[in-house]
C-alpha cells in the first residue's frame, strides 16, 4: 500500500491556497470602471498607436452589434464607437480571471480524461505490457468527477453569476441581435448545455467508478469474471467516450467562437487530452518509481509509455497542421478570422507550441535509449505538458480576452490552485489500493515485459 | 591466417541453439557465423553482435530529403518565378510555407525510407543473382547452423559442441 506523504501532501495544499489567494486577487482587481478602461486605452494609446482599430476587430457577436447600431444613429457615430470600444475593453478585462481559471480547469480535467481513454483502450486491447501501471492510471482518473463538474460549474457560473465572460451565446442581448447565434440556439442554449454536460460527466464517471470496482474486486476473486466485465465495459465506453469526446469538445471549447466551427476540433481536442494524459501516467510512475513504490515497473514500460508520448505529439502536430493548413489553404472568410485573430495577437503562444509539443518531443524522444532515462522523460514531459497548457489557452483566450491576454498572476494562480487539488485527489486515490493488479490475466507478462 | 578447416554444427531447436552460443562463448571459441530459418530474439546479444546503427542512417537521409523538398519549392516557387497562383503569397518560402509542408513531409520520408533499405543491401550485401550462401539447404527450414573456425582442436570442439545438444556436426574443409 502507497501512503500519501505528508510533504507532498503539504506542498498540494499549499499550491491550493496559494493558488486561491491568486485567483481571488485576479478576480478582484478584473473590475475596472468605465473611465478606468477610458484611461487604461489613452495611456495604451500615447505608446503605440492604432490600438482601436486592432481591438474592433475582436469579438464578432459585441462587433456585430456593434454595426447594427452604428447604422441606426449615424450622427453619433464617433461617439459611439468610443463607448462600445471601451465597454468591449473592459468586458475583455472581466473576463480574464474567469479564462484563466477555465483553461486551467479544462487542462487538468482533459488530463484524467484522457488517462481513462488510455486505460479503457489497453483493456479493450488486452495489452500485455501496461496492467503493472493501471493503478497508476486509476489513480488519476479519480480526478475526472471533481474536476469535470468544476469546468462544468465554471461554464454555467460564467453565465448566470457572472456577465456571460466565456460563453457570449449564453448573453439574451447578443443572441437577439445575431442571426448566427440564433441558428444554433437549439443546441447552444443553457438549459441544454448543462444537461450534456451532465450526461457526459455521468457516463465517464460510471465507466471510472464500475471499472476501478472490478479491478479491485479481481484482486480476490476465484476466476476472471471480473476481468470479462471490465473488459466489456472498457469497450462501450470508448464507443461511449468518442462520441461525447466530440460534443464536449464542442460544447465546452468551441463554443467560446459560437460563429466559428471545425470538422475536426473533437480529434484535435483528444489528441491535446490523450498525449497529456499518458505523459502524466510517466511522470507519476516515475515518481512513484523513485520513491520505490513501484519495484515491478521497469525501463521497459518507460520505454513503451515514452513511445506512446513520441507518437501522439507527432498526431496532435498532424491534427493542429491539418487543421490549420485547410482553413489557410482554402482562407474562407467565415472560417480564417479564427487564425487571424490568433496569428495577430497570439504570435508566440500559438507558433510556440509547435515548438514544444513538437520539434522538441520529436527530437529528445526519437532516440530509444533516451526514451530509457528518466530525467529525460519527465523533462519532455514537463516541456509537453506546458505546451498543451499553451494549446488550451490559444483555444480559449482569443475568444474571450482577445488581446488582453498575458501569462500572469490569474492564469498562474489558475494553474496552481488546479494542479494543487489535482495532486491532492490523485496521491489520495493512490493510497486507496495496492499499487500493483493481483490475479490479472495479463499480470504476470507485464511484469516480466522485456522490450 | 584464415583457419581453412570450420565445424559445423547442426541444431534443431532455437532454445538449445541460444544456450549452445552462451556456451560456445563461455570457453571463449570464435563464432564464425550462424545460419538461422528464422529471426532468433536475442541471439545479437548473445553472440555479442555491436547494435546496429541503420536508424541513424535513415534519420541523416530523411534530412537531406527535407533540404531537398525545401530548396527544390524555395527555387521554384519563390526565386526562379514567383507567379501568382490563385492569391498564394509567393514573396517568401515562409510565408507559402504551409502549403509546402505536404511535400516537404513526403521527401523525407521518401528519402528516410529508400536510402536506408538500400543501404541495408550494400551492408548485407544483397542483389539480383547473388550467389546464395548457406552452407545447408536445411538451414532455410528447420535447422539451425553454428559456424566455427578449428585451429588444431577439432576434437575438443567437436565434444563440446556435441554436448551442447547439437545433432550434427561436421568438419568441413574450406580450402578447395
Amino acid at each position: 500500500m502507497y501512503t500519501f506523504s505528508n510533504k507532498l501532501k503539504t506542498s498540494s495544499i499549499i499550491l491550493m491556497v496559494l493558488g486561491l489567494l491568486g485567483v481571488g486577487y485576479g478576480f478582484m482587481t478584473s473590475h475596472k470602471s468605465f473611465e478606468e478602461v477610458e484611461h487604461l486605452i489613452a495611456s495604451e494609446g500615447a505608446h503605440h498607436g492604432g490600438g482601436h482599430d486592432e481591438a474592433a476587430a475582436h469579438a464578432a457577436p459585441s462587433h456585430d452589434a456593434h454595426a447594427t447600431d452604428a447604422h441606426a444613429d449615424d450622427a453619433h457615430n464617433g461617439a459611439d464607437a468610443h463607448k462600445k470600444h471601451v465597454e468591449h475593453v473592459q468586458h475583455q478585462i472581466a473576463n480574464r480571471p474567469w479564462s484563466a481559471l477555465y483553461v486551467a480547469a479544462f487542462f487538468f480535467m482533459m488530463i484524467a480524461l484522457g488517462v481513462l481513454a488510455f486505460y479503457a483502450i489497453q483493456i479493450a486491447s488486452q495489452a500485455g505490457w501496461s496492467p503493472v501501471l493501471f493503478r497508476v492510471m486509476e489513480g488519476i482518473t479519480a480526478y475526472l468527477l471533481p474536476g469535470a463538474l468544476i469546468v462544468l460549474a465554471i461554464a454555467v457560473a460564467s453565465g448566470t453569476i457572472g456577465h456571460y465572460n466565456l460563453f457570449v451565446w449564453m448573453d439574451p442581448e447578443v443572441v437577439a441581435h445575431d442571426k448566427l447565434i440564433q441558428g444554433k440556439s437549439s443546441f447552444l442554449n443553457l438549459p441544454w448545455f448543462i444537461i450534456r454536460g451532465l450526461v457526459f460527466i455521468a457516463g465517464w464517471s460510471l465507466y471510472r467508478h464500475f471499472s476501478r470496482k472490478f479491478s479491485i474486486a479481481q484482486d480476490t476473486a476465484e476466476d476472471n469474471s471480473n476481468f470479462k466485465k471490465s473488459f466489456r465495459i472498457a469497450a462501450g465506453f470508448l464507443v461511449f467516450f468518442i462520441y461525447t469526446e466530440s460534443m464536449m469538445s464542442w460544447d465546452w471549447i468551441m463554443s467560446v467562437d459560437p460563429h466559428w466551427f471545425s470538422t475536426l476540433f473533437g480529434w484535435y481536442v483528444f489528441a491535446s487530452m490523450f498525449v497529456s494524459g499518458i505523459t502524466v501516467i510517466a511522470l507519476i510512475t516515475i515518481y512513484l518509481k523513485s520513491r520505490g513504490h513501484l519495484e515491478f515497473v521497469n525501463e521497459n514500460h518507460l520505454h513503451d509509455v515514452a513511445k506512446f508520448m513520441f507518437a501522439m505529439s507527432i498526431f496532435w502536430t498532424y491534427l493542429w497542421f491539418s487543421q490549420f493548413m485547410l482553413i489557410w489553404y482554402s482562407n474562407i472568410p467565415e472560417e480564417v478570422t479564427y487564425f487571424v485573430s490568433r496569428f495577430n495577437d497570439y504570435k508566440l503562444p500559438f507558433l510556440g507550441m509547435v515548438v514544444l509539443n513538437f520539434v522538441f518531443p520529436i527530437l529528445m524522444l526519437m532516440n530509444a535509449d533516451y526514451k530509457r532515462i528518466p530525467w529525460f522523460v519527465v523533462m519532455t514531459g514537463l516541456v509537453i505538458l506546458f505546451g498543451h497548457y499553451i494549446d488550451i489557452f490559444n483555444m480559449i483566450m482569443p475568444a474571450t480576452v482577445g488581446d488582453r491576454w498575458f501569462i500572469g498572476i490569474p492564469e498562474i494562480s489558475s494553474i496552481l490552485l488546479f494542479a494543487g487539488l489535482f495532486i491532492f485527489v490523485v496521491f489520495n486515490a493512490l493510497t486507496k489500493a495496492p499499487l500493483l493488479v493481483k490475479r490479472y490475466p495479463f499480470k504476470k507478462e507485464s511484469e516480466e515485459f522485456h522490450y | 591466417m584464415e583457419a581453412s578447416k570450420v565445424i559445423h554444427a547442426i541444431y534443431n531447436d532455437d532454445d538449445i541453439l541460444m544456450s549452445a552460443v552462451k556456451k560456445v562463448k563461455a570457453e571463449r571459441h570464435h563464432i564464425e557465423e550462424i545460419y538461422t530459418p528464422f529471426p532468433v530474439h536475442g541471439l545479437d546479444k548473445a553472440m555479442g553482435l555491436a547494435p546496429t546503427r541503420i536508424a541513424i542512417t535513415s534519420f541523416m537521409y530523411g534530412l537531406v530529403g527535407l533540404t531537398v523538398a525545401i530548396v527544390m519549392m524555395n527555387f521554384i516557387m519563390i526565386e526562379d518565378w514567383p507567379q501568382n497562383i490563385g492569391g498564394k503569397p509567393s514573396f517568401s518560402y515562409l510565408e507559402n510555407m504551409p502549403a509546402f509542408v505536404p511535400i516537404m513531409f513526403e521527401m523525407t520520408v521518401f528519402f528516410a525510407a529508400h536510402l536506408m533499405v538500400i543501404t541495408f543491401y550494400l551492408r548485407s550485401r544483397m542483389w539480383p543473382f547473388k550467389k546464395a550462401e548457406n552452407p545447408d539447404p536445411r538451414t532455410t527450414d528447420d535447422h539451425f547452423l553454428m559456424e566455427i573456425a578449428v585451429n588444431g582442436n577439432e576434437k575438443e570442439l567437436e565434444d563440446l559442441l556435441k554436448e551442447t545438444g547439437a545433432v550434427e556436426v561436421n568438419l568441413i574443409d574450406k580450402a578447395h
